[in-house]
């Protein structure tokens, strides 16, 4: 619990913020009452997983908070390099489960770009569509858990009823709902089945639906629009110096989208926004993550429009054998940004491979972010970060 | 299958960025000409590796200079070569025989830890790779947290799986493991505990390969250590 | 109700606490049926429990009260056993208590109390002190911050509640809920008497007071922050398994069925309908009370299973800059109405 009395917290000038973050204790001193410490977690319906945060609390007001992380940690750091590099795949499937494909993109690139093998165009599309995929599932699960975390229960039930549908169509195109694995360096393990283009082209369109819905249910609700608006705000700053990511880095008006920012895949070929929100706030990071899911839905037509015909896979040798050095590969993930640092020293398998995860560095916010809210805003932060406890853990 | 080149989907083939010299200009400027060993090219991405007692200092000029405002992970390496013994080719493929002398990948090293960290922009697409060695013996280097606050984890992941220290970490304790864990899990020393309980079952369950003509003998391998 | 018998208040009094005894415990399961496992699913695009019982899964919450009373009765180790034991009595006890005033038919009444309103309303609040009791008792802090976040709502609510049948009681004239249903039957819409005149005509901004309030006092949401299953995992309740939660469910429900009741009671005109009398209405009034508290509690549920959950500091400010105000405003309209016609 000491770290988070004196964990360095940047001085700020973001009068919002400053404000809210101001844990008034005065009471609790001059009525003698002693602060409570509450453990949430590390099995608690709000962390979904376990994660656990030491809470000290003046009456409902959090002093501190302290995340206790860990109790998922596989060690995949230290199994990749016990692994080839086609056995490795099987491993990042499990970072971050809820979009396993997105997970295999960039060390697949990494390992490819140190094998100087690239993968045909066909392939990329399809590695395109299914990562975009990923990524709408992915937030469908959000916008309706984030309803749940605030209390509404049929919104959850909505995003997982939706989110079946994108679930339904990676599994016909790869075999695995959760865990594709569907990744082979230098391209894919197969081409897509017939008829899923079509398939898939509609299943968007329940998407934009749902969007839609959740905008109206969820966005547009008052009682939603006070617990989240003005909760657990981020300026841009501090969430770049605690290297948080992705859509709510986004959210806290950081223009900066490593689809467009580093192009990779088929993103140069594809036409879409990148959404901002200025005022890093829970709720902004619920409109980020909804327009970002119409925008996946829109980049994934576009890749069906544009698909091209041809191979799957590029040519690779048998046994793969990766040449010496070392690469840095990132992408943007649903939950933010992954990156991979492989150092291959040309043997089958990596030498060492530094993952880098998103949620890692989003919760590592939370002892700045929770000082000072209060227990229930303590969930709607949780939840608006969105992490993965595999994420986070490895 | 034809090998025909894609359209440029992957990051553009390493050539001089004029952004690199740019980086290590400013990087030169701040540190001094000395305490910037050595850069490479990695794929795009520029690795620099600079003396240990310029660390910090470091961390100071890709953000202050180099407008590096995201800090994208802490991480340490251990170049030592993994001791293995096993016989890839005799069928034991518990894992990737790797070379057995000691090398050192981008930017060199001077020993066997080193700790590297990636910083990026967020205004413009700029990010770079900064290495340090670390002693052995003492294995301890500045802590960046006082420049980017997310330091404190990485930092504290990185103590507990290398042992190799953060002065001015508020705070080094366990991050992932409990507190009463002994031993540093990512150094190459430090054994993959599966592996040594129990034998890899890939050596047991070596089925004949479509184009092999004599099947695999399964017993006789399966009380090979691994 | 053998403690009836043999005391010998005669065959009335046992009658009335059978029918009450039993009507608490049906109205929660028909409720918990029909609103949190038909209603609520097919809501969320689901179909609820289908098999039980082979129609639409009618026999799902038989079942599981069954299973509850078999299950073990864990107690905390740390636990005021003794306050513990007590808490969902009292909470349920609450909840029988409140039947005693609502009339059913013109003489389906346990006792029709001059000052019923007001006596429905005190003796619904107890049911705060079992849920304090519950709280403290458990040895368990999550409970213990439900167990203080319902005191502080249940008391900042039942100002609302109060102001919000003031009202109806000033235009009824009558404390008496058996009063209130026949003043209703008696009015007139612009002269014409055919329907009597329900109050849910005149006192429209009552009603929502009350139902906000109720919803309130309920603990549901938008107000479930005692209970809030996502930040407390379940408040008050967390410790209680078996049928010591079965009475926290009865309780729950129960209060749901009995706080429609009053409403419809209140606002809907009770038991009765236009154009029956006499026997006739002691027969159709508990039916058409039924209907119209069904009513009711289709919006309370409707609420429940749509909004998200306000913040503890956000309810009170609700209370007290929103509903309270509103109340006073339509009190004091209902009062120059009523003295002006």
């Amino acid at each position: 619990m000491s770290t988070t009395g004196e964990s360095p917290v940047p001085s700020l000038t973001v009068e919002r913020s400053s404000m809210r973050h101001l844990a008034d204790a005065q009471v609790g001193v001059e009525l003698d009452t002693g602060d409570m410490i509450l453990n949430l977690g590390p099995q608690h319906p709000a962390t979904h997983g376990t994660l656990r945060i030491v809470v000290r609390l003046d009456g409902e007001r959090v002093v501190s908070a302290d995340p206790v992380i860990g109790y998922m940690h596989r060690g995949y750091e230290k199994l990749t390099e016990f692994r080839t590099y086609p056995q490795v795949t099987t491993l990042i499937n499990r970072i971050d489960w809820l979009s396993s494909f997105a997970n295999e993109v960039p060390f697949m690139t990494a390992a490819e770009q140190l094998m100087a093998i690239e993968a045909p165009p066909r392939a990329v599309y399809i590695r395109t569509v299914l990562t975009e995929l990923s990524r709408i599932a992915t937030f469908l699960l959000f916008l309706g858990e984030m309803g749940l975390q605030v209390g509404a229960l049929t919104p959850a039930f909505y995003g997982f009823r939706d989110r079946e549908y994108v679930l339904n169509l990676i599994e016909a195109a790869t075999g695995g709902r959760f865990h594709p694995n569907f990744n082979r360096i230098g391209g894919l393990k197969d081409d897509l089945p017939w008829g899923w283009i079509a398939e898939c082209r509609s299943t968007m369109k329940v998407v934009l639906d749902a969007c839609d819905d959740f905008e109206d249910l969820v966005l547009g609700n008052e009682i939603f629009e006070a617990r989240t608006q003005g909760i657990g705000i981020i300026p841009a700053s501090v969430g770049a110096g605690y290297g948080v990511s992705g859509s709510n880095l986004r959210a806290s008006g950081v223009d900066w989208d490593l689809r467009r920012d580093r192009p990779y895949l088929a993103y140069p070929e594809v036409d879409f926004q990148v959404w901002t929100h200025p005022d890093g706030d829970s709720y902004s990071r619920y409109w980020v993550r909804l327009q970002e899911t119409r925008e996946a839905a829109r980049i994934v037509l576009q890749c069906l429009d544009q698909i091209p015909s041809g191979p799957i896979m590029a040519k690779v040798p048998r046994i793969i054998k990766v040449p010496e050095g070392e690469v840095w590969v990132e992408t943007e993930n649903p939950l933010g940004q992954m990156g991979y640092y492989v150092i291959s020293k040309g043997a089958t398998g990596p030498f060492r491979v530094k993952i880098r995860s998103a949620s890692f560095s989003n919760v590592s916010t939370l002892p700045w972010l929770l000082r000072g809210v209060y227990v229930p805003d303590v969930i709607t932060i949780l939840a608006s970060l969105y992490f993965i406890l595999g994420d986070i853990d490895r | 299958m034809a090998d025909e080149p894609g359209p440029e989907v992957t990051e553009a083939p390493p050539a001089p960025d004029p952004d690199h010299e740019t980086m290590l200009a400013a990087l030169r400027a701040g540190l001094g000409d000395d305490a910037v060993l050595e850069h490479a090219d990695a794929f795009g991405d520029l690795v620099v590796r600079v003396a240990p007692a310029a660390w910090r200092g470091a961390a100071t000029v890709t953000q202050r200079d180099l407008s590096c405002d995201y800090l994208s992970f802490i991480a340490g390496i251990d170049w030592e070569p993994a001791a293995r013994e096993g016989d890839e080719a005799g069928g034991d493929t518990s894992a990737p025989v790797q070379p057995t002398e000691r090398s050192y990948g981008a930017a060199g090293s001077a020993g066997r830890f080193q700790v590297f960290a990636h910083v990026e922009s967020t205004s413009r697409p700029r990010g770079l790779t900064l290495k340090t060695d670390v002693d052995e013996d003492a294995p301890s280097v500045a802590s960046w947290v006082s420049v980017y606050p997310g330091a404190d984890w990485h930092e504290r992941e990185c103590w507990e799986m290398f042992g190799i220290a953060f002065d001015g970490h508020p705070s080094l304790r366990h991050l992932y493991l409990p507190s009463e864990f002994e031993g540093h899990p990512l150094r190459k020393d430090f054994p993959l505990l599966a592996r040594v309980v129990k034998p890899w079952p890939g050596l047991v369950d070596v089925e004949a390969m479509p184009g092999d003509d004599a099947p695999a003998e399964p017993a006789a391998t399966a009380e090979e250590p691994s | 109700m053998t403690l009836a018998l043999s005391i010998g208040w005669g065959s009335t009094l046992a009658i009335k606490t059978i029918v009450v005894l039993t009507v608490i415990p049906l109205g929660a399961l028909i409720l918990g049926y029909v609103f949190l496992l038909k209603m609520m699913s097919h809501m969320q695009s689901r179909l609820g429990p289908m098999d039980p019982g082979g129609f639409h899964g009618w026999y799902q919450l038989v079942g599981d009260g069954l299973k509850f009373l078999q299950k073990e009765d864990v107690m905390p180790a740390q636990a005021d056993r003794r306050v513990f034991a007590v808490a969902p009595a009292v909470v349920v006890m609450s909840t029988f208590l409140v039947f005693l005033v609502i009339p059913m038919g013109p003489d389906l009444v346990v006792k029709d109390l001059d000052v019923g309103v007001f006596y429905a309303l005190a003796v619904s609040s107890l049911s705060v002190v079992g849920v304090l009791m519950a709280g403290w008792a458990s040895a368990n802090k999550f409970a213990l911050l439900g167990a203080l976040r319902a005191a502080a709502q249940l008391i900042a609510y039942e100002l609302p509640l109060l102001l919000a049948v003031v009202g109806v009681v000033i235009q009824a004239g009558t404390m008496s809920l058996q009063g209130i249903v026949l003043s209703q039957q008696h009015g007139k819409i612009f002269g014409w008497g055919g329907l009597g005149e329900p109050f849910l005509l005149t006192q429209f901004v009552g009603l929502a007071l009350f139902l906000v309030a109720s919803q309130a006092e309920l603990t549901q949401t938008p107000f479930d922050m005692p209970v809030a299953e996502s930040e407390l995992v379940a408040g008050y309740m967390v410790e209680y398994t078996g049928f010591r939660f079965l009475f926290f469910f009865i309780g729950e429900f129960g209060t749901a069925f009995a706080f429609a009741a009053i409403a419809a009671t209140l606002f809907l005109g009770g038991w009765a309908i236009p154009g029956v009398h006499g026997d006739w209405a002691n027969i159709l009034g508990p039916p058409v009370l039924f209907a119209k508290l069904m009513i009711i509690a289709f919006f309370m549920f409707w609420v429940r299973f749509t909004y998200p959950r306000l913040r503890e500091d956000q309810l009170q400010a609700v209370a007290w800059k929103f509903l309270i105000p509103l109340g006073l405003a339509n009190i004091l309209l209902t009062g120059l109405f009523k003295v002006a016609f």
